[in-house]
């Protein structure tokens, strides 16, 4: 039998995706534009394995900007204090996030209902307080600074549209592993998971085991776009990887569209510009300072009223969202 | 028959309990490869309980359970799967968002993950040509389906694992009559081709004209059992399940 041509099986969209890529790369030499695309980019590489979590598995991580920073302090540390090659660093940090999933998601996994939201929740706020304790390995609150550029070729990433032409090719990458998964084994077993864990444990599937994979795929894809974050800025600090930035990565997904691929990515780039809008905008109206998460509630409420399925429809609204079990 | 050693499956005084209120109290059974054996009884009588204890969904409170001579306690669902044994869910239970060739392939999933895809290639065509209008409706979510459909969906979902031994929790539950008696015929022609199957039904009359071996439950307990004509002709059951008066038999 051939395989089923399902439309992400069609790599049109991925080509004209990918050309779209490519030309923006090339023709945009406004260093404000390309900055913003690349943290649309770092963005989306969090919000893509994300969107599995909660897309396939119904699971909400209220702790990914945690994993996020897990991944840059990895980096920051291993690079300037070790002298370690930035690659290794990046692979060494997603291993340790990896497993910092893992130990969580073990035990919460198992219970039936929302107990990974709040066990990411709390581990999210520890990981930001040993950010700003722990100051004998991450200087604190002020951050640690001369974090080496990543080196491609023998290349230096030191400007922004070299780095631009490293995030967004992972990001297509990250996009082609997340279509491939939903299409595979693994992903018909999270589908079917997601719509009735009964029968899908009936069908052989460990169901605590699935969802613990997809939760540790999904912390590592935070943990190497943190790596990339610390490279590219060549400076961190405790503030960006706190609680706010977590709820801004859930609405980007649920904005996005959990249940396709490419909605996580539309939620980044909307939510990123966004950001940005405001922050200009508060710059030249003081009253405006600190309304920003004001409008992330409003967003996602009107989203959740109006068009649940969020920008990007897929083949089924999340699990995590439906406020009514399916018939 | 067989000794109880040579069974596929033995169940040996199992008791299970909802809450503490016991449904299963002391059910001991066997069923030898290659037959049909039915559970029947009334509502609450506890066939249901019986095969969620075996496929792991249900802890037991005591008792034993063997598979080909491995116990089966303490296991969970997936594990038994992999052993062998796959269970028909009661109310059929497709993955209503997904096509029906994707359902199919959710029941090879073991399979496929020991990566027998051509053995799973083949048992897909086979089952569709078994169900012909399962063949017609293959790209379409089983969600739009017809319940007979989804029922026959759901058996070639199970038969996708190969089982040593299916489990049927009331394949022909609210079906119209012709479709239950499609269900019925599918279920002869399972055996044979050689698949064991332990069958619950309410239709007594039904599953015991296609079954090999019958048990009779009440409130827990085994209360009858014997080749299914026996059962057919016993009086009590005639009496009890099949609506004859007193008079009649």
């Amino acid at each position: 039998m051939k395989p089923e041509r399902t439309a992400w099986r069609r790599p049109a969209g991925l080509t004209a995706f990918a050309a779209g890529v490519a030309l923006v790369g090339l023709l945009v030499r406004n260093p404000y534009y390309l900055n913003v695309a690349i943290f649309v980019g770092i963005h989306a590489l969090v919000a893509v394995g994300l969107g599995l979590l909660v897309g396939w598995a119904g699971q909400i991580s209220l702790g990914h900007a945690g994993f996020y920073g897990l991944g840059a302090y990895a980096s920051a540390i291993l690079t300037t204090r070790f002298g370690l090659n930035p690659w290794l660093a990046l692979l060494l940090g997603a291993a340790a996030t990896g497993l910092v999933a893992f130990l969580v998601g073990k035990p919460t996994l198992r219970l039936h209902g929302h107990y990974l939201a709040m066990a990411t929740l709390g581990l999210g706020l520890i990981i930001q307080i040993v950010f700003n304790q722990a100051d004998r390995w991450t200087e604190g609150p002020s951050g640690i600074t001369a974090i080496p550029y990543l080196y491609l070729a023998g290349l230096p990433l030191n400007t922004d549209s070299r780095f631009y032409f490293l995030v967004w090719p992972l990001v297509l990458v990250a996009l082609i592993l997340a279509g491939n998964l939903t299409d595979s084994r693994m992903g018909r077993a999270l589908r079917a998971l997601g719509q009735d864990e009964g029968a899908a444990a009936a069908a052989g599937v460990d169901v605590a085991r699935a969802k613990l994979g997809v939760f540790i795929l999904s912390a590592v894809f935070a943990s190497i776009a943190g790596s990339l974050y610390a490279h590219y800025l060549t400076y961190v600090s405790p503030s960006p990887f706190g609680f706010t930035f977590s709820i801004q990565l859930v609405v980007m997904v649920i904005v996005g569209g959990a249940a396709s691929v490419w909605g996580p990515l539309a939620g980044a780039a909307l939510l990123t510009v966004l950001h940005q809008v405001l922050a200009n905008a508060a710059h030249q109206w003081a009253f405006l300072d600190g309304l920003e998460v004001v409008a992330y509630g409003v967003i996602l409420v009107l989203f959740l009223i109006f068009r649940p399925q969020g920008l990007v429809a897929g083949r089924r609204a999340p699990r995590a969202l439906r406020l009514t079990r399916p018939a | 028959m067989l000794p109880d050693g040579h069974s596929l499956l033995r169940l040996q005084s199992v008791r299970v309990a909802y809450d503490g209120v016991e449904a299963l109290k002391g059910i001991s059974l066997h069923v030898n490869e290659g037959e049909i054996v039915a559970l029947v009884g009334a509502n609450g009588a506890g066939k249901s309980t019986t095969l969620n204890a075996i496929s792991g969904i249900l802890p037991l409170r005591a008792g034993e359970m063997e598979f080909l001579g491995q116990s089966l306690v303490g296991r969970r669902p997936d594990e038994i799967v992999a052993l062998g044994i796959t269970q028909v869910p009661e109310g059929r239970q497709v993955f209503s968002e997904m096509t029906v060739l994707d359902n199919l392939r959710m029941g090879a999933y073991l399979r496929l993950r020991r990566r027998d895809r051509a053995g799973v290639r083949e048992d897909l065509e086979r089952i569709l040509a078994m169900f012909p209008l399962l063949d017609e409706r293959r790209r379409q979510p089983a969600g739009t389906l017809s319940g007979g459909e989804q029922q026959m969906l759901a058996v070639g979902r199970a038969l996708m694992a190969r089982p040593r031994l299916l489990l049927l929790d009331e394949p022909t539950i609210g079906l119209a009559p012709q479709v239950a008696h499609q269900i019925l015929e599918t279920i002869a022609r399972l055996r044979e081709q050689g698949t064991t199957i332990l069958l619950v039904e309410q239709n007594v009359l039904a599953s015991l004209r296609v079954a090999d071996r019958g048990y009779v439950l009440e409130t827990g307990r085994v209360v009858l059992e014997g080749p299914s004509e026996e059962l057919l002709r016993n009086r009590d059951v005639q009496r009890a399940y099949l609506g004859k008066d007193y008079e009649e038999v």
